[in-house]
């Protein structure tokens, strides 16, 4: 740090930002890494339908697939808004 | 006779395979090793320009998956190590020159011709070319700079490294993977202003080879067509040669993480 050092503008600490940014998508990506290509098209789909219904966005759907031995679970959540309203038909 | 094989992939473009590739390479033929090194980045030839051998190419590898050479003819004898060899990608634009066949016949040839090591420098991306040279590996270096987009792609390309070579498909054991940070700047780090080792580390769950600093003798290495590895003095050199030594076995202590003490006028006067 020297004397001089307030003439220069200080570049933020942001490897803190980036770190915390690559641990959520990049579980996220393992999360569906070897799923079916066709999975973002069923989450959008999915959507459309409930959005018919409720107004969620594409964050509240949550689709995981997980492998046992043998068989492949799709599991998918949906987190409905607080106070969900059904929409007028 | 089989070679080991060793793929340098990354997923992103520009992070350092190639200066690895050629460093790695030089490294292990230092080691008293035959080495063959292949540029798999077809349509874009370049690691003939890091070694220092472009204008001794009259062959080239897709010349010799299609038969036009023979594979003697194609490799080109460094001129530092008379056991160091490197096969030229092609400059066509054909993407579908290479072929999963012809690959497998060469990287067989250069087992039964008694190189111990084929080093393959993988093109950025996830494409053909870039399969092609992991298919058949038995280790990888992942090169990643400490880079938010480069650490994506680093954990996509540990991903497929496990279930889209031949070792995953025939269950064969695992391959070895090895994760090379570079451009590292340990003063940015310092400050927080870059992920640091442990960071990228903990995100992707494996523990580095090697750490190689930003270091302006890799400029200077590749205008002149010289591996940094040959230049003792830098360190980003001494680095490459400590990440070789490892990757054959050796244990080293890591070199270079922390940045260089001020002296007492940039203390003064900053910079």
């Amino acid at each position: 740090m020297g004397i001089l050092d307030f003439l220069k503008r200080k570049p933020e600490p942001t490897a803190a930002v980036a770190k915390e940014r690559l641990r959520i998508i990049v579980a996220q990506e393992r999360s569906t890494r070897g799923a079916p290509d066709y999975l973002p098209l069923l989450r959008n789909e999915l959507l459309e339908v409930i959005k018919k219904y409720v107004h969620v966005d594409l964050e509240a759907i949550n689709i995981n697939v997980e492998r046992d031995s043998g068989h492949e679970i799709l599991e998918l959540s949906v987190a409905l808004p607080e106070h969900a309203e059904a929409k007028p038909g | 006779m089989t070679a080991e094989i060793i793929v340098v992939t990354s997923g992103k473009g520009g992070v350092g395979k190639t200066t690895t590739s050629a460093s790695l390479a030089t490294g292990l033929a230092m080691a008293g090793k035959k080495v063959a090194v292949i540029d798999f980045d077809v349509g874009l030839r370049n690691l003939d320009l890091i070694m220092g051998c472009e204008r001794r190419v009259v062959y080239d590898f897709v010349n010799v998956v299609h038969g036009e050479a023979t594979l003697k003819q194609a490799l080109i004898k460094d001129k530092r190590y008379e056991n160091l060899y490197v096969l030229a990608a092609s400059q066509t634009r054909d993407k579908d020159a290479l072929t999963q066949e012809g690959v497998e016949k060469v990287l067989e040839e250069l087992g039964k011709e008694g190189f111990d090591y084929v080093v393959c420098d993988s093109p950025a991306g996830i494409e053909k070319g870039a399969h092609l040279a992991m298919y058949f590996a038995d280790h990888a270096v992942v090169v990643v700079n400490p880079e938010v987009s480069s650490v994506r792609d680093s954990d996509r390309i540990l991903g497929l490294l496990s279930s889209k070579t031949r070792r995953a498909e025939r269950g064969d054991g695992a391959i070895k993977q090895h994760l090379l940070l570079t451009r590292y700047n340990p003063a940015r780090v310092a400050v927080g202003e870059m992920l640091s080792v442990k960071d990228v580390e903990e995100i992707l769950g494996i523990n580095v080879v090697g750490v190689i600093p930003e270091s302006e003798n890799v400029l200077a290495a590749s205008n002149a067509g010289v591996p940094v590895i040959l230049d003792d003095n830098s360190h980003a050199g001494q680095a490459y040669s400590d990440t070789v030594a490892r990757i054959l076995g050796e244990e080293r202590a890591m070199r270079f993480l922390d940045a260089p003490k001020k002296g007492f006028f940039q203390r003064v006067f900053g910079g």
